[in-house]
This record gives structure tokens, C-alpha cells and sequence, in this order.
């Protein structure tokens, strides 16, 4: 395994994971563009990371590609892989590399808590174990999903006559956010931002119910008064939330746990759900796959260096380029 | 707690006051006694807690935590509280939660010795959004941009919701005289009770305010529908004295006080003028530092607030002096409902039969009327007015009665000449709540140097984010967003090519601007779409206006 300025490389299988740059054979864990990037050879990944990749940047994304069910494990090179569940997005895995005897797991990014979107994140036993770090410092521990949902239905008791609209990002978090409005027994239309819907409609066709979605443009701005919107993050503060009736702005973020960055982006309801594993799960994930040796990415990576050093695992940073810290 | 820290968040991001009074007004209707008067004294300002400083939970979390894990926290989350409350380790099941009223009463019950074991325990027991809530509540840093007007406004709309008659200024007269946690408010809010008695006792009486009035504005009023005074630069007081034991009679002889304009009793620092306040009556005036009848500095009078300790010394280099404008009640006769003319010459009749046999008459005189015939001659007298003491007029509508708040119409306050700049717009950015997705906030900047030779840069000298209206926005956005050269985070610049007349207060040295200069209370006065950018003035003009 190679750090490279093209991302992660497996020598003996002749291939990188998640690489940033164009490259001949790609193994992909999912579908944020930070991970999974058009124009390579050969890619590797779940078939619902490959329908995600096809929608997002077209049928020519890749000169070939090769889906791979979680759990079979599939020869390539020296090497055998297989995909593991990583519960952060639809399609969303671990790449799980075997080579003489020796296993190392890219994780991707990955979250522990229930998904209703994507399969729960499997642990792997294994020698090294390479883990995002997005929100690797202990203030960061989401809160339970349904609570903030609850913040959202409760605003939207309070100030029946203004329109809610909700920033999340296009690929998982709109989709995670439609459901757990569902679970909590909201079955009135939600609204969404047309560059949302693409990704909706896969989601619905890879056999995820998302209800009654319907395009902002069929409504009249009265109409939206006490209606649920959603939308891009870079939408909810600008001309486009004009339409809605007295806007109340939120987002759902991991970062909204931190007051400043939800005062930074002008949220007046900050709701804290994440797709990436906070402090807890973290911290859990390094004692539940027992790798002695730990490679930590994007984020944060000192403070959880730091805590796996103390509890005797050999942690380094692995300073992979074009990551977004910012995650997805 | 749950529900207290739940309002706290809300109301720390909702920017706009109706957004806010409604939160504030829901939590009074879905909460029980006493908790709900609990959480109105914490948002009125009315619980002080000084057991529990940031030292003392410094202390607290570095037993629990890996103080390097924290000093990256802290250093990524930049406030103590919110960086403890987030990385609190939890004990699930450790306690059960505390509810609101037991931390006040538990904190003020504890001896200082055990309140670091007691907010401990709370700790472990509330959530992220308990801790953060606990913190802020027993370091005294809420924050949550609720002024204690606005408190009392959700009591007013709550009483309405359940059928009352009530306004602020109903709310605000009973004030005073309750304490929490204000069962008493919320039972005659709730139609359960009648509305707490509190005539009798010697408390603050909500003051009448004035509102801003500028120049122009005066050409609608009639000059002889009003009466002017000079606006003192002091500070407001209101003036309790019960020597004879009078304003209805139940309390002791003697009790005296002085509040400032939102009812805290500052008495305490001025002993000299409580002391000697040896009559029966509730005034309106101003507290000044007066030497040999001369009104000093505001500086000197700055000498003597929040004291707790006065020396005789300081009595007596610095002399404290009232000046009355008004008069609430005489003896027990409740004066506000008259005229304000009326109410004058009651002031200066007790005034003449009052001060001659007080221990105050050296230190008590009337703000003299200022009579004038037309607003051309007020203006003349107001230009001509620059001694210290004297920060502009007041305007009083002879006809007013004395009501509580700021009602639009019968008092004006007319500052001094306010400065005016012509400025060039710079940068903008984004506004807050409303006006968030609008570029209503502008750096402006002046020239350095001659514009037009064009080797003239333009130095921010300030920023203003008010004076225009609604349609006036819409096309400030627009040209903001039609002229951007560039982008920094939420910030635009923007081609030099629109001019702001600039109204500002004053001038001062500053640091924080590249051209040393800050302006205060700038705002916006006028848009110069027809001004050229080059004939905006230049930095040299604003620094020939500073005070020195
Ligand atoms: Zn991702
Ligand atoms: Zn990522």
C-alpha cells in the first residue's frame, strides 16, 4: 500500500482506492465526488455506487466498470478484494484487501448509527485499518437523529406560516433526511430543489421510499407556508429561498453541533445529523476491528491519533490530497 | 432544564423578534410553576449566580478529560462553555435530570465549598444541550439576544392568548414590585388571579422614553404643541423617595432609592443623595457631577457608578447633582395621567415649597424649559449649544401623559448636529435573519490621496448595515451582485462606483481601521446613485472631524 499524489495505491493488485486523479484501475468505496472521480479505466465498486457514478457524470464515467456485491470476494492481482457495508451512503463501502495473509480495510467514510437508506456498517477484523477522521475530536457526538427531526417538526408547529426549507447535501443526506421524516410519521409532500431530484429518483429506483416529492416550481409561495423544503446547502441562503414565504433556514450537519459554524452559515435551526461517524463511533470502530495499526484521513486526524496511541495502536495520519474536510 | 436549554437554542439563532417572542411565549404556555418564572428571571437578567466561574469549570472538566484532546476541542469550538458542554463525558442513568428550578434553588441554597460537586452531578445528568444551557445559565453568559423588554412583551401576548387585558406597559408596571419565580404574574396572566398589588411599595416605575427625531422631520410638527428641555449628559434616574412613609403608607419611614432607567437600584454608590432624599414623592431627573452649578464631564460621573466602596474623598471631588424633569407621584397622588404641562407646574410648585427646607436643595434643581417660537430659532439654540453637559434636546409634547415604553409621537430626543461623510461602498455581505439573503451590510471606504489623478486608494473607514428602506435594498443587493469584482467567504468587493452619504455620530482614533479612524454609530443617510465615486470625500475631511 502506497500513499501517492494520485491517492491510495495497492501494489500488488495494480490498483488505487478512491483515487483523486484519473488513473487505470480504481477500486471506489462510493459516490461523493471527493471519492469517486469520472474519467478512469477500469473502476470497481457496489452496483449502487456505479448507478450513482452513471447518474452523476454520465454513462461514459469510466471506460469500463465492474460491480461487486457486498461480501464476494472477487481476485485482482495479487490481491483478493471484497466490499463491506460502511452504512454512510447508498452503495457505500469498506474495501476490504487481502494479500498474503494480511488484510487491510480502506473504510471510506462511514457512520455507525441505523440508515434507513444504505446497509449498516459492517467491522472487519484486520491488520491496518485505514479511517476517516471528519469529526475526530470528542465534542463532536451526535445527537439521536430522531431528536433533531423532532426540532424540525416542532418549528414547523410553531411558525405554521413559514416555509422551512432544510440544506442538505444531494447525495445521502436529502435522501436520509426524507426518511427520517417518514419514520417520524411525516407523510405530507416534501418539496425539493430541482438539483436534488436526480439522485431522489435513483434512490427510489435502488428501492428506497422516499413518499411524495414534489418540485418547488408546482407550488405558489402561499402554498409554502409550513411546508418542508429541501435543498442545497448553497441555496438556503440565497435568492432562490426568496420564493418561500418568510424562509427558516436549517441544516442538517454534523457541524451544526458547533454554534459558530451554524452562525457562520446564517442557520436559524441547526439540526445535527451527520453520514460520518462521530467521536463515540470512531473511537469504538478502531477496538471493534482490532487493527494494531491505524491510518487515519480527512479531518481531524491529531486527536484521534492521539486517543488510538493510548489505547496501544500504532496511528499515523495519511495525508491523502483532494479530500474535503468539510465532508459530505 | 430539557425545555429551558431547548428555548435557549432557539432563541440564541432565531434573529427576528417575532420569531423570538413567540418561542419565548410558547415555553410560558407548555410550562409548569415555577419553572417557567425560573426561566423569565434567567432571560430578564434577573438570576446572578457567583459561585460557579469559568476557573471553577476549567477545574471540573480537566479531571474528567485528556487535556490534550481538550485543548484541541476548545481550540476548534472557541467557547468554554459550549467546548465543556460538548465534551462532557456523560454518565447515562448517573442521575436523573435536574429541572430548572432545582439548579437556581440548589445553587443559591449550596455554600461555595459544594457547588463544584453539585454542577458536577447536573453535568452528568443533562445532555449536550442541558450542559450548554447549566453553563451559561450559572456563569451569567445567556446571550440568547433577549433584552428584558422583550420578555415582558411574550408575557404580554401570552396574557392576551388567554383572554387578558393586558399590554407591556401592564406588564412593566407590576414589574417591579414581584420577584421570582413570579407565580403571582402567571396566575393573573392565566385569568386565575387579579393582578398582583404592588401600589404601595417603593419600586421603580417603568420609564417614558423618547424616540430619535432628526431635522427634517420637525417641519411636520407643530412648535407649539411642544415643550423643549436640554438633553443632559447624565444618566437617567428615577428618583423613590418615601421619607414620610407616604405612596399609600404601608412600608417604613425613610426608605429611599434611586434607579437607573431599567430599574436597577443604584443607590448604593451615591449615599450622599439617598441620604439626604428626605421628602415624599417619585421623580424623574438626570445624575449628574455638578461643581459650583456646572455640569462636568461624563468621564466624572464615571468615577462614581457601580462603587462599592465611596470614600469621602470621592464624595467630594466628585459631587453628584440631580437635575429634575418630571414628577410621577406626589405623595401618593399618582401624577402620570396628566398633561405633561400640567404635570411641570406641579414639579415646580414642589419644587418651590420642597427644595427650600430639604437637605437636597444644594444638591437638586430643575432643567429649565427652553422656550422658542419656531423650529428655525430651536435649531439656532441647538447649534449654539456645545458646552459639556449637553448632548442636544428633548421634545415633549405638552398634552402627554406619563406612559411607560416608547410610544411613537409625544417625546423626542434630538441628538446634537449628527457628521456626515460621503463614502464609497467597498465590500458587502450578507445580513442576518430577514435579510440573509441580501447584501445589506457595506464597508465603505474614503480616498486617500487626490481621485482624480487617479493614483487615489480608497481606506475602509467604516461599515453600516441600516438607514435605507426595504425598496432601497432590493437595489443595493442588486448592484452589489451586478458590480462584484471579487469573493471572500460571504464577502463581496465590489467596483468603487456607488457613494453613500454617511451619517455618524462622532469621530475616534481607532486601530481597527487601516485609516485609524472609527466612526461611531455610523449609518446610512442617503444614496448618491447620481454621485460619481471620485467626489467622495477624503480621508483627510473625516480626521479634521475628530473630537479631541
Ligand atoms: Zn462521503
Ligand atoms: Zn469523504
Amino acid at each position: 500500500m502506497k500513499v501517492t499524489p494520485r491517492g491510495l495505491f495497492c501494489e500488488p493488485g495494480g490498483f488505487y482506492v478512491d483515487p483523486t486523479r484519473a488513473v487505470d484501475r480504481a477500486v471506489v468505496t462510493h459516490g461523493h465526488a471527493d471519492h469517486a472521480r469520472p474519467g478512469h479505466g477500469r473502476v470497481l465498486a457496489t452496483p449502487g455506487t456505479l448507478a450513482i457514478m452513471a447518474a452523476r457524470y454520465g454513462p461514459e464515467m469510466a471506460a469500463a466498470t465492474q460491480p461487486l456485491a457486498y461480501g464476494e470476494p472477487l481476485r485482482v492481482g495479487d490481491v483478493t478484494v471484497h466490499l463491506a457495508p460502511a452504512g454512510h451512503i447508498l452503495g457505500s463501502a469498506q474495501a476490504v484487501l487481502e494479500y498474503r495473509g494480511s488484510r487491510i480495510v480502506v473504510s471510506g467514510d462511514y457512520k455507525r448509527r441505523l440508515d434507513a437508506t444504505c446497509a449498516a456498517f459492517e467491522p472487519v477484523p484486520c491488520d491496518v485499518f485505514v479511517t476517516e477522521a471528519t469529526f475526530g475530536l470528542p465534542v463532536f457526538r451526535h445527537p439521536p437523529d430522531g431528536e433533531e427531526i423532532g426540532k424540525l417538526l416542532d418549528s414547523l408547529r410553531l411558525f405554521p406560516e413559514r416555509g422551512h426549507v432544510v440544506g442538505v447535501y444531494a447525495l445521502g443526506k436529502c435522501q436520509r433526511v426524507i426518511t427520517l421524516l417518514r419514520a417520524a410519521g411525516y407523510d405530507a409532500p416534501i418539496y425539493v430543489h430541482g438539483a436534488l431530484t436526480a439522485l431522489c429518483d435513483l434512490y427510489e429506483a435502488e428501492g428506497v421510499a422516499l413518499g411524495d416529492l414534489r418540485p418547488v416550481t408546482v407550488a405558489t409561495k402561499a402554498e409554502m407556508a409550513g411546508q418542508i423544503v429541501l435543498a442545497p446547502p448553497s441555496a438556503i441562503a440565497d435568492r432562490w429561498a426568496r420564493r418561500l414565504p418568510d424562509p427558516l433556514t436549517a441544516m442538517a450537519s454534523g457541524w451544526m453541533r458547533v454554534r459558530a459554524r451554524a452562525r457562520q452559515r446564517g442557520v436559524e435551526l441547526p439540526l445535527v445529523i451527520s453520514d460520518h461517524a462521530d467521536w463515540d463511533e470512531l473511537t469504538q470502530t478502531l477496538d471493534d476491528v482490532g487493527a494494531p495499526e491505524v491510518w487515519v484521513t480527512h479531518g481531524r486526524e491529531e486527536a484521534l491519533i492521539h486517543h488510538a496511541a493510548g489505547r496501544g495502536y500504532r496511528a499515523r495520519a495519511l495525508a491523502l490530497v483532494g479530500r474535503d474536510e468539510e465532508g459530505q | 432544564m430539557k425545555a429551558f436549554a431547548m428555548l435557549l437554542d432557539r432563541l440564541a439563532f432565531t434573529p427576528g423578534r417575532l420569531g423570538k417572542l413567540r418561542l419565548i411565549e410558547a415555553h410560558f404556555a407548555a410550562t409548569p410553576d415555577p419553572d417557567r418564572g425560573y426561566a423569565l428571571a434567567a432571560l430578564t437578567g434577573g438570576l446572578a449566580f457567583d459561585a460557579a466561574k469559568p476557573a471553577m469549570i476549567r477545574a471540573l472538566v480537566a479531571t474528567r478529560v485528556d487535556a490534550a484532546l481538550f485543548e484541541w476541542s476548545y481550540d476548534f469550538v472557541g467557547d468554554l462553555a459550549e467546548t465543556v458542554a460538548l465534551i462532557w463525558p456523560q454518565r447515562p442513568g448517573a442521575n436523573r435530570e435536574p429541572e430548572l428550578t432545582e439548579v437556581v434553588e440548589g445553587l443559591s441554597a449550596a455554600k461555595k465549598t459544594e457547588v463544584p460537586a453539585l454542577v458536577e452531578r447536573w453535568l452528568d445528568a443533562l445532555d449536550a444541550n442541558g450542559r450548554w444551557a447549566l453553563l451559561k445559565l450559572i456563569t451569567g453568559g445567556l446571550r440568547v439576544g433577549v433584552s428584558a423588554r422583550l420578555a415582558k412583551t411574550a408575557l404580554a401576548q401570552f396574557g392576551a392568548g388567554n383572554g387578558q387585558t393586558v399590554d407591556v406597559g401592564a406588564v412593566e408596571e407590576v414589574w417591579h414590585g414581584l420577584t421570582p419565580p413570579y407565580e403571582a404574574l402567571f396566575a393573573w396572566l392565566e385569568g386565575r388571579a387579579p393582578r398582583p398589588s404592588v401600589d404601595s411599595l417603593a419600586m421603580f416605575r417603568p420609564l417614558m422614553l423618547a424616540n430619535p427625531i432628526e431635522a427634517a422631520e420637525l417641519a411636520g410638527l407643530d412648535p407649539a404643541d411642544y415643550a423643549a428641555e436640554w438633553k443632559w449628559d447624565g444618566i437617567r434616574v428615577q428618583i423613590v423617595a418615601r421619607a414620610d412613609g407616604g405612596l399609600g403608607g404601608s412600608l417604613g419611614q425613610g426608605e429611599s432609592r434611586l434607579f437607573s432607567r431599567t430599574g436597577d437600584d443604584v443607590g448604593g454608590a451615591f449615599p450622599d443623595l439617598v441620604g439626604a432624599l428626605d421628602f415624599d414623592a417619585v421623580l424623574d431627573g438626570e445624575l449628574l457631577v455638578c461643581r459650583d452649578g456646572v455640569v462636568a464631564p461624563f468621564n466624572d460621573l464615571q468615577q462614581r457608578l457601580n462603587r462599592k466602596v465611596v470614600t469621602a474623598k470621592m464624595l467630594a471631588d466628585y459631587p453628584a447633582f440631580l437635575r429634575l424633569y418630571d414628577i410621577l407621584f406626589e405623595g401618593g397622588e399618582d401624577l402620570r395621567p396628566l398633561p405633561f404641562m400640567e404635570r411641570r407646574r406641579r414639579l415646580e410648585a414642589w419644587h418651590a415649597a420642597t427644595a427650600p427646607r430639604s437637605r437636597m436643595k444644594d444638591r437638586m434643581d430643575l432643567s429649565p424649559l427652553v422656550p422658542f417660537a419656531s423650529w428655525d430659532e430651536l435649531t439656532a439654540l441647538r447649534d449654539g449649544a456645545r458646552m459639556a453637559g449637553i448632548e442636544g434636546l428633548m421634545l415633549k409634547r405638552c398634552d402627554s401623559p406619563y406612559v411607560s415604553g416608547r410610544p411613537k409621537g409625544p417625546w423626542f430626543k434630538w441628538k446634537r448636529g449628527a457628521l456626515t461623510l460621503d463614502v464609497v461602498v467597498m465590500y458587502a455581505q450578507r445580513g442576518h435573519g430577514k435579510r440573509s439573503s441580501y447584501y445589506s451590510d457595506y464597508t465603505f471606504g474614503a480616498w486617500r490621496g487626490d481621485p482624480t489623478d487617479g493614483a487615489a486608494e480608497l481606506v475602509p473607514v467604516g461599515k453600516a448595515y441600516f438607514g435605507f428602506t426595504d425598496a432601497e435594498l432590493l437595489r443595493l443587493d442588486k448592484w452589489v451582485r451586478d458590480n462584484t469584482i471579487d469573493r471572500f467567504g460571504p464577502v463581496r468587493q465590489v467596483r468603487p462606483g456607488l457613494v453613500l452619504e454617511v451619517a455618524f455620530d462622532s469621530v475616534h482614533p481607532s486601530t481597527r481601521h487601516k485609516s485609524g479612524l472609527a466612526m461611531r454609530f455610523p449609518r446610512v443617510h442617503r444614496i448618491r446613485w447620481d454621485k460619481p465615486p471620485e467626489e467622495a470625500d477624503r480621508v483627510e475631511t473625516l480626521a479634521a472631524m475628530v473630537v479631541s
